[in-house]
């Protein structure tokens, strides 16, 4: 039938064309949204007690939403490696306003905002006070604390504090024993490498999120690294005692029976010896970044 | 100019029915039908026998499984018939927020009418219909027969050449359809072709030039209404009052209605029955001639249709 | 052309009739009051609080009613067999679908232009007097209002295919489909595998994309929104119609009624 031909014929013209239309618009558009607004991630309303009020009986349901955006928020920046995490604080505090209860919002929330860039915000002063808060809510979860203790032992380096929120972590009921053992060894030592491992390798283990186990992994690694050197340290004082001059490289030690093999670190990039004669990671290894990165900021927050 | 109004080829409806609409049930089964020009035509049969299926087809509100139909000589795709057609859905409905008088002001928007053309055509429409009383109410207040009006009116407001009505006495009172009769009365004296459809047989037999009559989507007939039964007389029915008991056979055979009875016999035993009746001392009231009516060869049908589908049943079984 | 205009200022004027709509209208009204008082209590965002209140009223309000009438539209007038007599006129089936569309694309807009103008004479109570960068709202409630043009279309299409309570579904579930369009891209690639990954790249770009609209955080802040992202909406909006009404009316057009 003719008219019916007609329709066939319009609807093979107008589908593709239109599509196609569509397809180039969305790309101008996607252009001009971004040009127009830097930060499209927004919080149109940045005050909690606001939206809880909103949400009516629907405020946990929010809360998962809002959740969901801040890991992608993070998510987002982290992929793009850009430091600029300011809304970070905002939509957690929503989050956890609307959702007292959502523990994982504290405890990802805290380490998002504590640890240095880019891996984080490098805010731990807000880190400790969103930890805090979900103590407050939820006064037996015992591994608020050891996030806590975390945070303190990292990255504000207060040791009393680490010892003294462990400690009290370790009272809750369900915590586990090591929480005892590190708070008193955080108190006599202060920050030591297998203190460090452990709690990392923490981390690691008990977190399933892809991202934060990838973090943990490359502290753990830096870690290891670090330790490396030291030792490597000491092999090099030892050398520069029998030889009386300090070696020039790592074959050095080898040759000097100090050594198996030139030793490398958990990227697989052998170490090296630098000009002061310490021994430091290759640099070609993705390590040496990560390490930059920490003294960096390390520098920057007063102790 | 074809001579027909109507022109139906091989019209065929199946519906799909049961689960995944793997079954299907036939409606309409190869309808050839034709309706003259000027002429106004039944189209009869029981509940369910394809009428309105056949109307809605020639309406594209359906579409056909297979064959086609031309309307006043095009083709029924074509948009541009519609301006000469009128038709009235069975069980109208139509939008209940508006009143009598706007529902066909809207219609009329669609035929290329002036302001003042279409506001007086609506005022004469009301009145044909019976309805300038309830013209300021909203339809939804409506009574069915009433609803029934607006669409007769919507049917014919534009002057069209060819109305197509299905069940147009369908929910009307006496007055009502007595009132829809002249309506198509007068459409046949201004040459205007009717094509109607219904059930009710004394309708068709008085208005039609033609009837058509339809049982389980298969066409039984079509033709004058007279011309489809025949018309030689079946017999003759005697009405008697008895004035005293008796014991004659003749009398078992009659019926009694009333204080009267009824004794319908071959036209060729009339006398010898008035006779036998005369000995039972019985008052014979009248003698008239019993005709076939257009009912009986409807209902004949029907019968056979009925046999027909419960042999199909047994041998299926 | 006449018939769909014929058939859209019926459409309008059944609206018009309806009671629901005066109600919700009223309730967006209302809402925009409770955002003055919710202004008043949270110190320092009272205009911001108020646009976008206001705003959202007007989009929730417009959403209600383009997804239920839109779906009811056609789907009414099948159940109700008012379309009969209808086209049984000289009207064709995809004439009686783009007025339908009309009728109700305009009453949208009569309805955002009465609630746009309560949330003025709102924002001017606030602010005692309306200033340059105020024009921003009135893009944002032209973008709302070409949002729910598309919905309507968007409902028309699936109210053609299907049930009417499927057909509320589906609309309702593109439309949060489209919000999260934008996200669709964002997610961090390397969570997907390279297949999954271009299709939803792919499918970003095609799905309706309902994040194109928001322009609420600008209006909030009465920033300024370009005139070339106005005129691209507007063109993304005709084209995003026009295919998918020609999908309605392909599958209208060929459609039994009951
Ligand atoms: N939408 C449909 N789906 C399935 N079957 C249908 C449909 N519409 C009609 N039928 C069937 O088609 C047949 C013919 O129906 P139709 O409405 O044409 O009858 P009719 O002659 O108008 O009867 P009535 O005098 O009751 O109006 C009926 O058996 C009916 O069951
Ligand atoms: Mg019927």
């Amino acid at each position: 039938m003719k008219s019916q031909r007609a329709v066939a014929l319009l609807l093979v013209l107008i589908l593709p064309l239109g599509f196609a239309g569509i397809w180039r618009l969305q790309h101008g558009i996607d252009s001009q949204l971004a040009a127009v607004s830097q930060e499209r991630d927004d919080v149109l309303l940045r005050s909690g007690k606001l939206v809880k009020w909103m949400s009516l009986e629907y405020s946990p349901l929010l809360a998962d939403i809002y959740w969901t955006r801040v890991v992608q928020y993070y998510g987002n920046k982290h992929v793009r490696r850009q430091a600029n995490l300011e809304m970070l604080w905002p939509l957690l505090d929503v989050t956890t306003t609307l959702d007292p209860n959502l523990v994982v919002a504290y405890r990802f929330g805290a380490m998002f905002l504590s640890q240095a860039p880019p891996a984080g915000a490098g805010r731990p002063d807000q880190a400790v006070e969103l930890i805090r808060r979900g103590i407050q809510a939820n006064p037996d979860y015992w591994r608020l604390y050891e996030d806590l203790g975390f945070v303190y032992y990292f990255d504000l380096k207060d040791y009393q504090k680490a010892s003294e929120a462990f400690l009290e972590g370790s009272k809750k009921p369900d915590a586990l024993v090591w929480m005892k053992v590190m708070a008193a060894k955080i108190a006599a030592e202060g920050e030591s490498f297998s203190t460090s491992m452990f709690l990392w390798n923490d981390i690691y283990e008990s977190s399933s999120d892809p991202l934060i186990k990838k973090n943990a992994l490359q502290r753990l690694e830096l870690l290891k690294a670090q330790e490396d050197c030291k030792q490597l340290n000491a092999l090099a004082d030892e050398y520069a005692k029998r030889n009386g001059r300090r070696p020039a490289r790592m074959s050095d030690l080898v040759q000097a029976g100090l050594l198996r093999g030139v030793p490398a670190d958990p990227e697989g990039f052998a170490y090296v010896f630098g000009e002061d004669g310490k021994a430091e990671i290759n640099l070609d290894s993705p390590l040496l970044e990560q390490q930059l990165l920490l003294e960096r900021l390390n520098k920057a927050v007063p102790r | 100019m074809s001579g027909f109004a109507i022109e139906i080829e091989n019209l065929t409806k199946e519906y799909p029915f049961g689960f995944l609409h793997l079954k299907k049930k036939t409606s309409l089964e190869g309808l050839n039908m034709q309706v003259e020009m000027g002429e106004v035509f039944g189209f009869i049969g029981p509940n369910g026998a394809g009428k309105s299926t056949t109307i809605k087809l020639l309406m594209r509100l359906i579409f056909p499984t297979a064959g086609s139909a031309r309307i006043l000589g095009r083709p029924i795709s074509d948009v541009e018939m519609h301006k000469d057609i009128g038709y009235l859905p069975e069980q109208p409905y139509f939008y209940d927020y508006l009143t009598a008088a706007e529902v066909l002001d809207y219609f009329a928007r669609f035929h290329d009418l002036r302001a003042g053309d279409r506001k007086e055509r609506v005022e004469r429409m009301l009145k044909k219909v019976g309805l300038e009383t309830a013209r300021k109410i909203q339809l939804r207040k409506y009574s069915k027969g009433m609803l029934q009006r607006v669409g007769l009116a919507q049917a014919i407001l534009h002057d069209p050449k060819l109305v197509i009505l299905d069940e147009p006495m369908s929910g009307l009172d006496p007055v009502g359809r007595r009132e829809v009769r002249d309506i198509i009365l007068e459409l046949k004296r201004e040459g205007k072709t009717v094509m109607f459809s219904t059930h009710i047989l004394s309708d068709a037999e008085a208005l039609c030039d033609r009837v058509g009559v339809i049982v389980g989507g298969k066409l039984r007939g079509v033709g004058a209404p007279g011309q489809l039964v025949d018309m030689k007389t079946q017999g003759m029915e005697i009405l008697f009052a008895l004035t005293g008991a008796s014991d004659e056979p003749l009398l078992a055979k009659a019926m009694k209605t009333g204080e009267y009875y009824r004794l319908q016999v071959a036209e060729g035993e009339l006398y010898v029955a008035i006779e036998q009746l005369r000995g039972t001392g019985a008052r014979i009231l009248s003698v008239t001639q019993v005709k076939a009516t257009l009912e009986e060869f409807f209902m004949n049908l029907v019968e056979a249709d009925r046999a027909q589908a419960a042999a199909v049943e047994v041998s299926g079984k | 052309m006449k018939r769909v205009g014929i058939v859209a200022l019926n459409t309008f004027r059944e609206a018009v009739r309806d009671r629901v709509l005066y109600n919700l209208v009223f309730f967006a009204l209302l809402m925009m009051l409770a955002a003055v008082v919710v202004g008043q209590i949270s110190i320092g965002i009272e205009e911001s609080v108020i646009v976008s209140l206001g705003l959202s009223a007007i989009s929730v309000i417009g959403l209600l009613i383009s997804v239920f009438i839109g779906v009811a539209l056609v789907s009414k007038e099948m159940e109700k067999r008012t379309l009969y007599a209808l086209l049984a006129k000289p009207v064709r089936r995809w004439e009686f679908l783009l007025g339908k569309f009309g009728g109700l694309v305009l009453t949208l807009a009569v309805n955002t232009a009465a609630m746009a103008a309560g949330l003025f004479l709102v924002m001017l109570y606030v602010k005692h007097s309306l200033q340059r960068e105020d024009a921003v709202v009135l893009v944002a409630v032209y973008f709302i209002w070409l949002k729910l043009a598309l919905i309507v279309a968007l409902a028309l299409m699936f109210s053609c295919f299907t049930t009417p309570l499927l057909a509320i579904l589906f609309t309702a579930g593109l439309y949060i489909v489209g919000l999260y369009v934008q996200e669709l891209r964002n997610l961090p690639v390397d969570v997907m595998s390279p297949a999954t990954a271009a299709f939803t790249k792919w499918l970003s770009y095609l799905l309706p994309n309902f994040e194109n609209f928001n322009v609420m955080a600008m209006a909030a802040h009465g920033r300024a929104v370009p005139g070339t992202l106005i005129l691209q909406n507007t063109l993304y909006v005709v084209i995003y119609c026009a295919i998918v009404l020609t999908g309605a009316a392909a599958v209208f057009s060929r459609k039994n009624l009951k």
